[in-house]
């Protein structure tokens, strides 16, 4: 039969990539929300309520299509990579059943008791439930991290040869990984500053356009989201310098990849900002470099030595490539990525990063003091804001997953190795293809009631019933909150 | 007690506590265009798992994990061998789930109808579909000495299995029925009651059927017995109903599901997935397990946890405990104040 390789990969990119752009926007907008509903339970000040209201329901749109695309991603490890199910299942499930039992059932109890507990809950309680909802994020991101950073870095398994699998020696080693250490904060903050910059652009969009009485609500959207994304962006770049000389350590290919860097440099690595040339990166016509960078990035020191794609392949193939039966023998004998995918994402996702955080700054500095510019410009800045970081948070992700090839778990599998050899490449077809179409739809839906829904613009404000000062033994009292 | 067991029968708690919570939500929403005569109607049977509908399908998700985890070789027969069942049951539990957050969100009747489709398609898909699978799983199917199945789509569709579908098919839909004889007040309580108990003939004489092929193809004293009760269970449910007593209804429906369920894992049994092409491949509770270290992780992490999750799950139903009739169903327009 023949395989499904390609097949199953695309797959696993598109639903992967497409889940991603709505997890970090969740992440981020459960912690706001909870933040803005504490604001108003302490300060009274309606316009929290009203914002906590208005970006609680943008975040519940968001939230559907992350949970049910989240479905899609525990269900497709058995159904396209079952071989690597099997070879990995002892270590990789476990993470994954404990997400399920920890983040995932207290994410939906909790979620359900705020959208519909208004006036059920006691106030602090029902801004409770959305801190716990935002736990239950950081849960789940901290357990599926730890399942990704041990393919990146296995550690705490030893390799059965009888059972010819991978199995768990040390789950507190894989728990607190040194790639997961850098990758959680990392991710997280990312996360903070997509959702910041989403409230960030959509209040400024709504400040823009509105009636001069609600701009000291926008406002406060744009100070906050601006003051967040700006320091979780800060976080983030932080962090990422952190996670490039762990990468350089436990997967120096990824690094040398980053740049498209075939020769080693003993000192001194310059890094590219860009370059005119072949994709591949062999021949260069043009480039701005910025002298040492790159050896800073992977090395933390300016004269560092990075070593090239070229001498880390002829080193992988004498320590992977020698046995044509091993498992982990990939028969392309190559052991290095797509550059061009890695050397283009590498940038995209800095470069629009260093963008978004920017426009943060920008924005901060132009409404200072009660300024309150109005401008198109102004407007316009706002709303890219959160698309670049979005896309950055994107290409951070192929890039680290598509640096990993050919490897599924590196140095144990490769992806080649991986797939399901008992389904057909029929099947995995209309898997692909139902899956593509259908997401590609709820798209289209989820994007229209996004720009629906902020284009209405906050509701008017209304006192939330409040169940603990009586009245709530009204039986026949509308429910505050129907689907 | 064996580790291996101990999560055999973890997952078999998981499954029931999957089968017993989302199956009356499966029920509300097959039952849509059935109980509901209006808009309003429909909504307020929506609302009556609205808060719940998610918790009940993390059920499914932690099974999925747990089986991942605990066995390996399991989950990844299972879930490669029922390819398509498995695709067609996520993109109905995907159009489902948004249905339920995006149907409110716009006022036109189109949209509406719209969504009202999607819940009730993507209700009786996975309803039909787990029986189909579960029945396979307790007849065997083929699978090879490299724990790979070896069949098709239509090895799936035998007899056993589309009984196995209608079984599950018509328990859901009585079980939702008692769902919203409990939990909705008015008109749509007494359609709901009455439709509940002719439902539940019809799921009796199926189970019934099912249930004795079950026993005496696989059945050990164990399994008879908890079938016999999962009978008695339905058949008490009926009456209750008959006799207008919602609650005992509902857990008559409740104790028939998770007993059939436990009595479908017991009599598999140390089979996890038998396999027709040779006992010799049948995976096991042994063969198909996790190590003894990783299980013993997961058993720590489970025994502290667990009952955490049900805790914070049952106050959430106590919470959303009150009946709901038409009149509790804010109108459309003051919906956008929300």
């Amino acid at each position: 039969m023949d395989s499904i390789l390609d097949i199953a990969r695309w797959q696993f990119g598109i639903t992967t990539v497409y889940h991603f752009l709505f997890v970090p926007l969740t992440i981020g907008l459960t912690l706001l929300v909870a933040v803005m509903e504490t604001l108003w339970l302490r300060t009274k000040d309606p316009d929290w309520l009203r914002l906590t209201k208005f970006f609680g329901k943008l975040m519940l749109i968001n939230f559907a299509i992350g949970v049910v695309t989240g479905i899609v991603q525990e269900f497709q490890f058995g159904m396209n990579w079952s071989d690597y199910s099997r070879f990995v299942g002892d270590v990789f499930g476990a993470p994954l059943a404990v997400e399920a039992l920890l983040a995932f059932f207290l994410e939906s109890t909790f979620l359900g008791l705020w959208i519909f507990g208004w006036d059920k809950l006691p106030r602090g309680l029902h801004a409770g439930c959305m801190w716990l909802v935002h736990l239950g994020t950081l849960a789940s991101s901290w357990f599926i991290l730890a399942a990704n950073s041990w393919m990146q870095h296995p550690v705490g398994y030893k390799y059965n040869p009888d059972t010819g699998r991978a199995e768990l020696t040390d789950f507190a080693a894989v728990m607190f990984n040194k790639v997961q250490l850098v990758t959680f904060p990392h991710v997280i903050l990312a996360a903070y500053m997509t959702a910041a910059a989403f409230v960030l652009g959509v209040s400024a969009w709504l400040y823009v356009r509105r009636s001069e009485g609600d701009r000291p609500m926008y406002r406060r959207g744009i100070r906050l989201g601006a003051w967040v994304a700006l320091v979780a962006g800060l976080g983030v770049a932080i962090s990422g310098d952190f996670q490039g000389k762990v990468m350089t350590e436990v997967q120096p290919m990824k690094m040398a990849a980053a740049e498209a860097l075939y020769e080693t440099e003993d000192s001194c690595a310059p890094f590219s900002i860009f370059t005119v040339g072949t994709p591949d990166g062999k021949s260069e016509k043009f480039a701005v470099t910025v002298p040492c960078l790159l050896s800073f990035l992977a090395t933390g020191s300016f004269d560092g030595k990075v070593e090239g794609i070229n001498d880390l392949r002829a080193e992988y193939q004498e320590k992977y490539g020698q046995d044509p039966g091993a498992r982990y023998y990939d028969p392309s004998g190559n052991y290095s990525p797509i550059i061009p995918v890695t050397y283009w994402t590498f940038r995209y996702m800095i470069g629009l990063g260093m963008a978004g955080a920017f426009f943060a700054a920008l924005i901060l500095f132009l409404t200072r003091k009660g300024r309150t510019p109005t401008s198109k410009w102004f407007g316009r800045m706002a709303v890219a804001t959160p698309l670049v970081v979005l896309l950055a948070n994107s290409a951070g992700w192929i890039f680290t997953e598509m640096g990993r090839q050919p490897w599924v778990v590196f140095g144990l599998m490769t992806t080649a190795n991986g797939d399901s050899p008992g389904v057909s490449p029929t099947e995995a077809w209309i898997s692909l293809v139902t899956l593509t179409l259908l997401y590609g739809g709820l798209a289209v839906i989820e994007v229209g009631l996004i720009l629906r829904t902020i284009k209405k613009g906050p509701d008017a404000f209304e006192e939330p019933p409040d169940p603990t000062l009586g009245g709530s033994d009204d039986e026949d009292r509308p429910l505050a909150f129907a689907y | 007690m064996e580790l291996t067991t101990v999560w055999f029968i973890l997952i078999a708690v998981l499954w029931i506590g999957y089968f017993t919570l989302e199956g009356f939500d499966f029920g509300v929403g097959m039952l849509l265009p059935v109980l509901a005569r209006d808009d309003r109607e429909r909504r307020t049977m929506i609302n009556t798992i609205g808060p719940v509908w998610d918790g009940n399908e993390v059920w499914l998700l932690t099974a999925g994990g747990a089986t991942f985890a605990a066995f390996p070789e399991w989950y990844a027969t299972l879930f490669s061998g029922f390819y398509l069942p498995l695709l067609l049951i996520l993109v109905a539990l995907i159009v489902r789930g948004l249905a339920f957050e995006y149907r409110h969100q716009r006022p036109e009747a189109a949209w509406h109808s719209w969504w009202d489709r999607a819940i009730i398609v993507g209700s009786y898909v996975p309803a039909f579909l787990w029986g189909v699978a579960f029945a396979n799983i307790v007849r065997g199917v083929p699978i090879d000495e490299t724990k790979d199945f070896t069949g098709t789509i239509f090895t799936l569709l035998n007899p056993v299995g589309l009984l196995g579908g209608l079984v599950t098919l018509f328990l859901f839909l009585t079980h939702g029925a008692m769902f919203v004889a409990l939990k909705t007040d008015g008109d749509i309580r007494h359609r709901a009651r009455a439709l509940s108990v002719k439902l539940g003939l019809v799921a009796a004489v199926v189970a019934v059927v099912f249930l004795v092929w079950a026993q005496v193809h696989t059945g050990n004293a164990g399994s008879a017995v908890l079938f016999v009760v999962a009978a008695l269970a339905l058949v008490g449910g009926i009456a209750a109903a008959y006799g207008g007593r919602e609650g005992w209804g509902f857990l008559g429906t409740f104790v028939c599901i998770g007993l059939a369920v436990a009595g479908l894992f017991v009599a598999l049994f140390p089979d996890v997935m038998p396999s027709s092409t040779d006992p010799a491949f049948s995976l096991t509770t042994t063969n198909a397990a996790a190590t003894a270290y990783t299980l013993k992780v997961m058993t720590v992490v489970a025994a502290i946890f667990t009952p955490i999750v049900l805790c914070y799950q049952a106050w959430t139903y106590w919470i959303f405990r009150k009946r709901i009739s038409v009149h509790h169903i804010p109108d459309a327009e003051l919906e956008g104040a929300h």
